[in-house]
């Protein structure tokens, strides 16, 4: 028997218990509806005992699979009533199962597409028209990014610039308007200028949310470079 | 004033991105959404019809020239194609994201059977798939979605333009209640980013 599990190519390692499951399921050929549990669970066994031999460390996920099964198998032992409505314990995995095959099986069928940049390609200006070109290729941010900027700027302060205690009287609308006058008269700021400009992180943080809180107005907008990742803040027309 | 078709023809010539038929309204304030239907509708055929390199493909909610398949051996004869492949691994975690979003991390571990870090930080990297927010259960877990860059890269129209995942014959006999492929209904569409 053990012959038999030696055959496996190490270029066909699996990645996780499901992978090894499906090989077990295919190579046995047997029913994943009506799924032998005890000869499943003995060739999972063997595997794991043969990936032990090999000195292979086993990820936990590969025992919590084992226990599963095991735990299946000793359910099947256990006497059904006729009428009782519990359903079969080998659902407990063949459904997730299929659940992957369905996902794997989609995944190939997305591969199989006509892929962009791969079979079919358009025209990329952006590329081609080449540097210090006024139409930069942008991209728009979500929140999440201007928020990993704003927790970089933080990050890099030297300590002795947040040492702040004077409370100042510093409002979010007051930097709103502030702001607004800077962005008409210059038309863009970029972000990570902006912020340097500033002293304390409180009048960062009033800053940030004042941004926030315009961009949330559909007052200004907000723009990341795909190249040089500046983030700029730009002034909406007003309808 | 020249030909509708020939216009927006020129639109599409010029576009980055896939062309939405809104866009084009608002560059065609004086002609209604259905000429403008039409005169794509026009050009498309005209492009199927003369069996050039080019097509018109209607994709990511818009609508692309882009060359046809079997020109893509030539065209990488004289550009180096920037995108490098997926793994299997990682397509399998991407068709988790396109067909079950929004999700969690866990739900993809769930299904997967393994760990998703790296490859859903390579997905996002790759803006594949994009932050959606956090569910509110304890421990606030980040949920992920497609993009509108998915949708180009796969040549999709919309997230429901997915295909159906393909019955799995060869391991064993079907029944009725493992078949079904549901979408959910709570599919947050991507949000167009042309305003």
């Amino acid at each position: 028997m053990f012959s038999d599990i030696y055959k496996v190519q190490l270029e066909n390692v699996f990645e996780g218990p499901m992978d090894l499951l499906i090989y077990l399921i295919r190579k046995n050929e047997v029913n994943i509806y009506d799924i032998p549990i005890s000869l499943i669970t003995n060739r999972y066994l063997e595997y794991i005992e043969w990936l032990k031999a090999m000195n292979v460390d086993i990820a936990g996920d590969f025992l919590v699979m084992a226990a599963t099964l095991i735990h299946i198998k000793s359910r099947m032992l256990l006497p059904v009533h006729e009428d009782s409505d519990e359903e079969d314990p080998r659902q407990e995995i063949a459904r997730p199962l299929l659940e992957y095959l369905r996902m794997k099986s989609a995944a190939l069928q997305l591969n199989e597409r006509e892929l962009l940049g791969e079979h079919t390609f358009i025209r990329s200006p952006a590329k081609t028209s080449g540097a210090g070109n006024l139409q930069d290729r942008e991209i728009r941010v979500d929140l999440f990014e201007l928020i990993q900027a704003f927790q970089r700027i933080i990050d890099n302060l030297s300590p002795d610039i947040a040492i702040d205690v004077i409370a100042e009287k510093l409002s979010i609308k007051d930097r709103m308007i502030e702001l607004i006058w800077l962005l008409k008269d210059r038309g863009s700021l970029i972000f990570q200028e902006l912020i340097l400009s500033l002293d304390g992180k409180i009048e960062i943080i009033i800053t940030f949310l004042a941004i926030l809180e315009m961009v949330k107005r559909n007052a200004a907008s907000i723009i990341q470079h795909t190249d040089t990742g500046n983030i700029t803040l730009y002034l909406n027309e007003s309808p | 004033m020249p030909e509708l078709k020939s216009i927006i023809e020129s639109f599409l010539f010029v576009s980055e991105e896939p062309l939405t038929l809104e866009k084009m309204k608002l560059a065609l304030p004086e002609t209604d959404v259905k000429a403008i239907k039409e005169a794509v509708q026009m050009l498309k055929d005209e492009y199927d019809h003369r069996k050039g390199s080019i097509c018109l493909v209607e994709v990511a909610g818009g609508y692309q020239l882009r060359t046809r398949p079997e020109y893509a051996d030539w065209i990488r004869k004289i550009i180096q194609p920037s995108a490098q492949r997926l793994s299997p691994a990682a397509l399998e975690t991407l068709a988790i994201i396109a067909y079950k979003q929004p999700v969690m991390r866990s739900d993809i571990e769930h299904i997967r059977g393994v760990d998703a870090g790296g490859i859903i930080r390579m997905l996002l990297d790759r803006k594949l798939i994009k932050i959606l927010g956090r569910k509110e259960i304890p421990g606030r877990p980040l949920i992920y979605a497609t993009t509108r860059h998915f949708l180009e890269i796969f040549g999709l129209r919309d997230i429901k333009d997915l295909p159906v995942p393909k019955d799995i014959s060869d391991l064993g006999k079907p029944t009725v209640e493992a078949h079904e492929m549901t979408f959910p209904n709570n599919i947050i569409p991507t949000p167009d980013e042309n305003t």
